[in-house]
């Protein structure tokens, strides 16, 4: 089999793992070797699916011992299988790398033979690169679950991330589907690499120059969309992810049906894009706009609203504190108002130091009002110069891609939590939505 | 005295250039109506003064900049120049003005017509230079490797640096067609010069393979069922396809 053919599989084997970032770490380079790393992260191109491309994302093998029941590597599935020697892939990637193709390698693998096997196997291939080739630029390696700690700790000392995959939300979907994996098996080796992180943090206090272990820190994905979890179980599961494990990413992956399985949902099963955006718009809240997971939902009220995002939403619901006035309130606050960022918050208190604001300077310094401007006064006032109820809030809110991604009926199938019923009117809509409130 | 301001300036282009030119507009009491460079029409019925390039003159207006304004204002200025926005030689000479009578505070001052067309364009120079760190493409040609990129802005002088770091080993060039500019690197030497005209050679068997590898694997990456092609052309927009190895036949 040539190359050709095993980037193909491999790649095919890959793509699911929706991590494509090479954030996280700023490291120059060096005379004689290959390779810095950008902590804003580079983007190197975009596939027709529009997701960013910054590395190789493939596995070094897809021959797997385990039968997880989603999982197109699955040992009984029928796929042409293929691995790559180390040299070959440290061949292959050097020279895209070389040629500006990618910012580095995602390097992933299914078990072959056993996790421990599997993880040398890796060792060799990310030893050739960072030795052999004097590869400086980034790496994000998949952990293999079962692998021997010091495997492990050895895999970690030549990446920059180093991620699980926690695959489902609870551990009954986990047993459902994926029997050979569990909880634990997955926990234990998350919080094995947190020590390592944390150990190895005081080591390079101690010494200059001391070995780094995964400093960019680790990430997890989740799938979403194939068991039964609401969006409430998945935030709460991701804060406790970042707080107790100190994650730097979690990621959510729409269950896409490659497979036909009797636990499974059924093959042509639409994958839940819009609910994904929902819960990476509230991922970027916990993690930016330091929202609790609490503050976003609560079991009466467990899923996102489609309709609107999560910020508008929250501040919907509490519509008794705005609208609040540009020119004093905190910048903790002025990030919980729907449609400022953190790039404009920033500009606000940027600017507000040097003289007041009005509704024409915010438009001028390209603070988008759409959102904001039902929220916000400026000297006193507010935009319209009428104080506005949450409802008629809501009309103004829902914007035409809302009410057409109603209408479209490809999108409709997304609704199966309250919101089958809405029929296509934006009257329907906004009583259906208030009711929410 | 007033400000003279029926008068035009030429200068050669260069940002030291420039800063010459703001060294004369003080000095000379006078706020140009015009700053033309050597490659654009002059025509005017007015007076057009030219403005030599005085590297001592240049750099006290670039240590006043940094003394009277910040350090920031100094980068924010030639990321502006780098810019092709219209009479950016005028919104820079205009901002420096404004800078050195208010001071710092001028860099704050997001809404004032004057600060925020520079800070704009200094954005979109910024912007745009990140998107060719990652969409730029090398071909390697008898182990040299070569790229070809038609950026709006002049951010060759940008990227350069992160190339450089990035590939210390090796030997490459960068042209910029759009502004007819080569950047070319060999064992630590770098230099930046004007070239008319330049074409990448044949691509041997070796580049060749590596190219039908890249595309094998773009678009293998792609999920078949979330296909979106709005999303692509919004992050990847369709005039820095050109010259990129997955988009090109």
């Amino acid at each position: 089999m040539d190359t050709l053919d095993k980037l193909a599989i491999l790649t095919d084997a890959a793509k699911y793992d929706v991590a494509c970032t090479s954030s996280g770490i700023d490291r120059k380079g060096e005379a004689g070797s290959v390779g810095n790393a950008v902590a804003s992260g580079i983007c190197h191109s975009f596939s027709a699916d529009g997701r960013c491309v910054a590395l190789l994302k493939v596995l070094l093998s897809n021959a797997c011992v385990y039968d997880c029941n989603y999982c197109v590597n699955r040992r009984t599935n029928e796929v042409r299988r293929a691995t790559f020697t180390p040299r070959e892939l440290a061949e292959l990637m050097m020279g895209f790398y070389r040629r500006n193709y990618i910012e580095g390698l995602f390097l992933s693998s299914a078990v072959v033979r056993s996790p421990d096997y599997t993880c040398e196997q890796m060792i060799e291939a990310l030893s050739l690169i960072r030795n052999e080739y004097r590869f400086r630029g980034y790496i994000h390696v998949k952990a293999i679950p079962g692998a021997d700690d010091k495997l492990l700790t050895a895999l970690g000392m030549l990446a920059d991330r180093m991620s699980i995959n926690l695959e489902l939300p609870s551990n009954d979907s986990l047993k459902l589907l994926a029997p050979d994996k569990s909880r634990e098996s997955i926990l234990e080796p998350m919080g094995m690499i947190k020590t390592g992180i944390k150990e190895n943090r005081t080591d390079i206090v101690k010494y200059r120059g001391a070995p780094k272990f995964v400093p960019a820190g680790q990430s997890t994905q989740i799938i979403i969309g194939a068991t039964p979890e609401t969006d409430y179980q998945i935030i709460n599961l991701t804060s406790a992810l970042y707080k107790k494990y100190e994650l730097k990413r979690v990621f959510y992956s729409a269950y896409m049906p490659v497979l036909d399985g009797s636990n499974l949902p059924a093959i042509d099963t639409k994958p839940q894009l819009l609910r994904e955006h929902r819960l990476y718009q509230a991922d970027w809240l916990l993690r930016f706009y330091k929202f609790e997971a609490q503050e976003l939902l609560d079991e009466g009220n467990p899923n996102f609203n489609l309709l609107i995002d999560p910020k508008c939403n929250w501040a919907l619901n509490n519509y008794g504190m705005f609208p609040v006035e540009i020119n004093t309130v905190p910048y903790e606050i002025l990030l919980r108002v729907p449609g400022i960022g953190v790039r404009s918050a920033q500009k606000i208190i940027q600017a507000r130091r040097v003289g007041r604001l009005d509704f024409v300077d915010l438009k001028k310094m390209n603070v988008v009002l759409k959102r904001a401007q039902y929220f916000i006064k400026c000297n006193g006032r507010t935009m319209t110069g009428i104080a506005a109820s949450p409802e008629s809030v809501l009309w103004g809110l829902l914007s035409e891609r809302s009410v057409s991604l109603i209408q479209s009926s490809e999108q409709l199938s997304l609704f199966d939590n309250g919101v089958t019923g809405v029929e296509s009117t934006r009257e329907d809509l906004v009583k259906c939505l208030t009711g929410q409130i | 005295m007033p400000y003279r301001t029926d008068i035009a300036y030429l200068y050669d282009g260069s940002f030291y250039g420039l800063l010459c030119c703001v060294y004369e507009s003080y000095y000379a009491r006078e706020m140009p109506f015009a700053i033309f460079n050597y490659d654009e029409e002059q025509e005017t019925l007015f007076v057009v003064k030219e403005i030599f390039t005085d590297e001592v003159k240049a750099e006290k207006v670039e240590k006043s900049i940094a003394e009277k304004i910040s350090s920031d204002a100094l980068k924010l200025v030639h990321m502006c120049y780098l810019s092709r926005i219209d009479e950016r030689e005028l919104a820079i000479l205009r901002f420096l003005r404004m800078g050195y009578k208010i001071g710092a505070d001028v860099m704050d001052m997001l809404a004032n017509d004057v600060v925020r067309v520079v800070v704009n364009a200094a954005k979109n120079v910024a912007g745009e230079s990140h998107l060719f760190t990652g969409f730029l493409r090398f071909g390697e040609y008898n182990g040299a490797l070569a790229a070809v990129i038609e950026p709006k802005n002049f951010i060759l002088p940008v990227i350069a640096p992160h190339f450089c770091d990035r590939l210390p080993s090796e030997q490459f060039l960068i042209y910029d067609k759009t502004h007819k500019y080569v950047f070319v690197y060999e064992k630590g030497e770098h230099n930046l010069m004007p070239l008319d005209n330049f074409e990448l050679p044949e691509a041997g068997e070796d580049e060749e393979m590596y190219r039908r590898l890249w595309k094998r694997f773009y678009t293998t990456i792609a999920i078949k069922g979330r296909i979106n092609p709005k999303l692509q052309r919004g992050n990847l927009p369709k005039r820095y396809r050109k010259h990129m190895t997955e988009f090109v036949d």
